[in-house]
């Protein structure tokens, strides 16, 4: 049963009833990425040279493309989250907002899908 | 559809630096933002093959973008740690003013500390990177 009136639900006020899963993504995202930028950020700086090679093995190596996959999913969700919610606080022209929002949801899947793309085109080649 | 009044209303308040703290939280964030795009573009580039990672690694080693890169770990140490800080509100910690203020000074004084360690670690201890 729904208390809003019926002139409040055409007119489409009140709540989108999506903000608690916008807000939950975001913590959850957070707290896998504790961990996984912190693995990426100590693999990167404990490897010897930065040479194609040594990078190469190093991202097929083990258990690394699992965690830069995982790494890249929860970065690019996050910053996806993240990011919408700037642009809504901030950009108050709704052409420009819209078209704000649509640009920022389609870089962020065109980075999930090149950087999954680019550690399983890398793993896969080195087995 | 009608124009309500939207929260925060930001200019009714005493600035704070807690208030600094939580537009740099943001900001570090778009920056961060930045920092993936360049990730993935480096991941790309090593995925093609050695000509590709060759112009990536030259750019990349390029005075002006190693300091993009150290002003990019600088962001990422502040966002962790202040997000860390936003983690224990979320579960209920330090919502008091006089909590918030010193959770501010510690979080300040840790990413003082971690920036400079990783900073060394990344550009000092093992030359160019």
């Amino acid at each position: 049963m729904s208390l809003r009136s019926p002139l409040g639900r055409v007119a489409g006020l009140g709540s989108a009833k999506d903000g608690v899963s916008h807000w939950w993504m975001q913590r959850v995202t957070a707290v896998a990425l504790v961990p996984l930028t912190l693995w990426f950020l100590f693999s990167l700086l404990s490897l010897p040279a930065y040479d194609y090679l040594t990078v190469r093995s190093w991202v097929g190596l083990g258990w690394s493309p699992v965690f830069l996959v995982l790494l890249i999913v929860a970065l690019s969700y996050h910053s996806a989250l993240g990011l919408q919610v700037v642009i809504e606080d901030y950009v108050h022209l709704k052409p420009v907002k819209v078209g704000a929002l649509l640009a920022s949801t389609f870089v962020h899947l065109i980075v999930a899908v090149a950087g999954i793309f680019a550690i399983l085109k890398i793993a896969l080649a080195a087995t | 559809m009608r124009q309500r009044p939207l929260s925060p209303h930001l200019s009714v308040y005493r600035f704070m630096y807690t208030m600094a703290m939580s537009i740099a939280h943001r900001i570090s964030g778009v920056v961060l933002t930045a920092g993936l795009l360049v990730l993935t573009w480096w991941l790309m580039a090593a995925a093609t093959g050695p000509a590709a990672y060759a112009g990536a690694t030259r750019l990349l080693g390029a005075g002006l973008v190693q300091v993009l890169l150290a002003g990019w770990l600088v962001a990422f140490v502040y966002h962790l740690c202040n997000g860390i800080r936003h983690l224990t509100w979320d579960v209920g910690f330090g919502l008091e003013k006089h909590e918030a203020r010193r959770s501010a000074a510690v979080t300040l004084g840790a990413i003082v500390v971690i920036a400079l360690m990783l900073l060394y670690l990344a550009f000092f201890a093992r030359g160019a990177a």
